[in-house]
């Protein structure tokens, strides 16, 4: 009874002076502890454990405690997700049905972007006017996540003394002579297609993130086949950086000019043109092209950091 | 005139997307300069919608040609604009007081970029609180969460990435989640605009057809929410990412995103499903007892650790343990409970900042140690900081004269007044509070202890005039909210009365 | 069990989905199919998002005269959440790069013992 009292106020101390094994004070001060068997046991295993986490650390983690520890997590986690899917199964079950005309999601707003759209923003493609026009707030956002993404991943991979890494100087299809050629038709065609999917965005599925993507994958395949420095001879660090301030500053300043004039109920002055043609649609078909450019260069961009740690 | 003032939210949130992308092409210097100019510029222009505000109450502004809910809007009220007063300046204090620290833990390439996620969050954050579109919500949630990690990152350690992939990792669950509620609620009312919403949901509670789902929907944004900002028991991921990141990052992270998350809550608890629905469907009393479990949690954590920074992680996780079990007492008190809880955002704001950067000076004065062994005595080597960190830990226990004090008072009054969840609120409130003491004063005391090496007790460590400024301008703040929180106060009412 | 846990065919699809992609994040300590079963997650989220839109005998939302069209507003939130996917995609992909370049291990428990012992 009196060694426990002593004990805690030892512990008190300790805690207090901020030492850090609060234990080792304790030992040391209790010989007589130490010196029977079940002391002594603790106190080996203590040593064996501390000697293997030095060594070993893989044989550690199968040891012991972290075992079981290890086993209550595995059989934890699969509960929690067999509870959740079964929760959410549940709701689901109670949900409008799916597919009819009556539910709840076909309301009055669903119906005005399919009436007044092409009326409204000039866009033949609803979902076109809807992200650009109506909703376009959101995709403001958006863009702007994709830029964050770019600058955290230069932050984490770019290299700050502008050396590459030597990988970069031995691309895949090195000395393969057919997908140079192959490669040499195919990329300036999918680009052209890319370029027709972004300049379409109002008037067809696709848009700026559609077409953006596919210019994006056929610099991939340029880079891969042809490497770096054929690349570098028309997109680099520079083009990157000109072309993503470039788009998202046109971007900022357009969607201020709209929101700005809207707020206010001051008739915007850019035109809305004829339904059908590509200039139509007011501010939809720049803004689709910026977005295709910020696009593409973000995917590019991503490639780049992840292959050599530069763009 | 007046009219002008309508147009200046938009500004606030659109500067700093501009400032963003300038300072990703700038240099170190001009991205600074660009990084205080648009706070400055955003400060500016609140201030004018404040009083706007609270002389006319809320009003709404149309995101473009149309109007809710065929276009997004943004609504402005005075509890929005308080916020964003606190989003604009405390990452400029933070800037201000980390920046010495923040010069020697980032290379100098990558400042810039600092400065561009720094922008980008306020904008972030501004637009959370702005807004009055569900799905801009999440666009602008996802924006702060990659921000945040940048902040968090841009300190390129070995445990700071280790740190970052932790927080990465609950906070992409707690993003699927959210989105997996508004899904859920735009296929049972048809709007993604929260005050159509609230009048859907109103009626599908009426005629009960619905309630499973709704209940489910209810259920994944809170507890998406709660991943996010560190309710009880999702709080594991705080003591490594405050321990390890820059100090200026660390106090934005504990001061303004977690909080920016839960003012969300808040309003999507009141403009978007309303709080009888809420009642209805029981989750309030969920986040009620997590609330309570992380008061108790998080105090236990900070007694344990050996470290000050972790500690006070750990006192992080406690504090929004208090704002959760506000948001969640409900009953008769349910509004008084609310605006303590956002009262405590705003004196947790101000105050968990002042005790980071304390805590960086007094460890740098003692050569960069964070145990408490290496730091005892440090207060005699950077008085400054010493001052500051005991401003600091009093209010955090609660003594009177500052702003923790009038917090704790105001939770103790909305506990006594709502009738069956008193007892136990006042009791954990009251543990909460032993507790509190227990390991502020503790280390209080430490830090003005002298140190065994005698020597170590006579040297001054030299602060920058930006560290001084910071401590002196959140100092003032939290004494200033200690003993004239009236008139905050009453602006809070007001906000949150108009915040349905 | 509600009445529509049949006629919600993808929408349930989408649930069991989710709930893989859940199990497959929390579940398994190697970084690469944490991030595999976030996007497994991610991508569920918007198949449920997107079935929301359909209507029985409804077109592309392009307008060229049909009689009724889909929903076009599921189909534009999905947009979005594909592109933040993807970012997010890219940053975890980056982090697990710099985590194997500092601890040449892809497994979070061994990763976390390392760090710890290395601030030790």
């Amino acid at each position: 009874m009196k060694m426990k009292r002593n004990d805690i106020f030892r512990r008190f101390a300790a805690w207090f002076s901020g030492k850090e094994n609060i234990d080792d004070c304790i030992e040391q001060q209790t010989d007589d502890a130490f010196l029977t068997q079940d002391g002594y046991e603790h106190h080996r295993r203590h040593e064996k454990l501390m000697r293997l986490l030095e060594e070993r650390p893989e044989e550690s983690l199968r040891s012991l405690e972290i075992r079981s520890f290890n086993k209550t997590y595995i059989v934890l986690s699969v509960l929690v997700c067999v509870v959740l899917a079964g929760v959410l199964l549940y709701a689901v079950s109670f949900m409008p049905r799916f597919g009819t005309a009556d539910n709840p999601a076909n309301n009055e707003v669903a119906d005005k972007y399919l009436e007044d759209g092409l009326e409204d923003t000039g866009a033949v493609s609803a979902v076109a006017g809807m992200i650009l026009d109506y909703r376009a707030f959101d995709t403001l956002g958006e863009s702007f996540v994709l830029f964050t993404a770019v600058c955290c991943v230069m932050i984490l991979l770019g290299r700050e003394d502008g050396r590459v890494s030597e990988k970069c100087e031995c691309y895949e299809g090195e000395n393969d002579q057919i997908l140079h050629r192959l490669v040499r038709v195919l990329v300036p065609a999918t680009m052209l297609f890319g370029c027709y999917i972004i300049l379409n965005g109002h008037l067809s599925p696709g848009g700026g993130f559609a077409g953006g993507a596919i210019i994006g994958a056929a610099m991939m395949l340029w880079c891969v086949t042809l490497g770096f420095r054929s690349t570098e001879r028309f997109f680099n660090g520079r083009t990157f950086r000109v072309v993503t301030f470039a788009a998202l500053t046109f971007y900022c300043v357009s969607k201020t000019y709209s929101f700005y004039t809207g707020a206010n109920g001051i008739a915007s002055v850019i035109p809305l043109g004829t339904p059908g043609a590509m200039l139509s649609s007011g501010l939809i078909m720049p803004l689709n092209v910026a977005v295709g450019m910020v696009v593409s260069c973000t995917m590019f961009g991503f490639f780049s950091l992840f292959m050599r740690s530069k763009i | 005139m007046k009219d002008i003032v309508f147009d200046f939210p938009l500004f606030t949130i659109i500067l700093p997307l501009l400032g963003a992308v300038i300072c990703s092409v700038a240099g170190k210097k001009v991205s600074k300069y660009v990084y205080f100019a648009v706070s400055l510029i955003c400060a500016a222009l609140s201030v004018p919608v404040l009083l706007y505000t609270l002389e006319n109450g809320y009003f709404t502004r149309a995101m473009g040609h149309f109007a809710a809910p065929f276009g997004n809007e943004i609504r402005v009220g005075t509890a929005e604009v308080l916020f964003t007063l606190l989003a604009v300046l405390l990452p400029a204090l933070s800037v201000l007081g980390g920046k010495r620290r923040l010069m020697e833990d980032i290379s100098e390439k990558k400042i810039n970029f600092y400065f561009v996620m720094l922008c980008l969050l306020q904008s972030a954050i501004t637009a959370l609180a702005y807004t009055n579109d569900l799905f801009t919500a999440y666009v602008f949630i996802e924006i702060s969460t990659l921000t945040s990690c940048g902040l968090l990152m841009i300190r390129q350690i070995g445990r700071t990435t280790v740190a970052a992939v932790r927080y990465m990792i609950f906070n992409l669950l707690g993003s699927g989640f959210v989105l997996m509620g508004i899904c859920m609620l735009y296929d049972l009312t048809g709007y993604l605009s929260m005050s159509y919403i609230k009048e859907a949901v109103a009626d599908i509670a009426a005629t009960g057809k619905y309630t499973v789902p709704l209940t489910a929907a209810v259920g994944l944004i809170v507890i998406g929410i709660g991943m996010k900002s560190g309710m009880f028991p999702f709080h594991l991921w705080m003591p490594d990412t405050y321990s390890t990141s820059t100090t200026a990052s660390a106090c934005i992270l504990s001061g303004l995103v977690s909080k920016g998350y839960i003012f969300l809550l808040i309003k999507i608890i009141y403009r978007v499903i309303g709080f009888d629905v809420m009642e209805g469907t029981g989750v309030p009393l969920v986040i009620f007892v997590f609330g309570l479990a992380g008061m108790i949690v998080g105090s236990l954590g900070a007694i344990r650790e050996n470290e000050i920074r972790r500690m006070i992680a750990y006192s992080s996780a406690a504090q929004i343990g208090y704002i959760y079990m506000g948001i969640g007492i409900g009953g008769p008190a349910a509004q008084a409970a609310v605006a303590a809880a956002v009262f405590h955002i705003f004196t947790h704001a101000l105050t968990k900042p002042l005790l980071f950067i304390s805590a960086s000076g007094l460890s740098q004065a003692s050569g960069g140690e964070v145990k408490f062994a290496a730091l005892q005595g440090s207060a005699h080597r950077n008085p400054i900081a010493g001052a500051a960190f005991t401003v600091g830990a009093l209010s955090m226990v609660g003594m009177p004269g500052f702003a923790g004090f009038i917090s704790k008072l105001l939770f103790a009054q909305a506990a006594v007044a709502s009738d069956n969840r008193a007892i136990i609120t006042l009791s954990v409130l009251a543990i909460s509070t032993i507790l509190n003491a227990i390991y502020f004063l503790r280390t209080t005391m430490r830090i003005y202890l002298p140190s065994a090496e005698p020597r170590q007790n006579t040297s001054v460590y030299k602060n920058g005039t930006a560290f001084v400024f910071a401590c002196a301008v959140l100092t003032a703040f939290n004494v200033f909210l200690g003993m004239h929180s009236q008139p905050i106060l009453d602006m809070i009412n007001a906000g949150i009365e108009t915040l349905a | 069990m509600g009445e529509n846990f049949f006629y919600n065919y993808e929408e349930v699809a989408a649930i069991l989905l989710f709930g893989i992609g859940f199990t497959t994040l929390v579940f398994h300590r190697n970084l690469i199919k944490k991030i595999i079963g976030m996007n497994i997650m991610d991508t569920a989220i918007y198949l449920f998002l997107a079935s929301m839109g359909y209507i029985d005998g409804g077109t592309a939302p392009i307008i060229d005269g049909a009689e009724t069209y889909i929903n076009p507003i599921p189909s534009g939130l999905v947009l979005t959440g594909i592109v933040v996917s993807v970012s997010v995609s890219a940053i975890m992909l980056a982090l697990t790069v710099r985590l194997y370049g500092r601890y040449h291990t892809l497994n979070l428990d061994y990763i976390y013992m390392y760090a710890q012992k290395e601030h030790e």
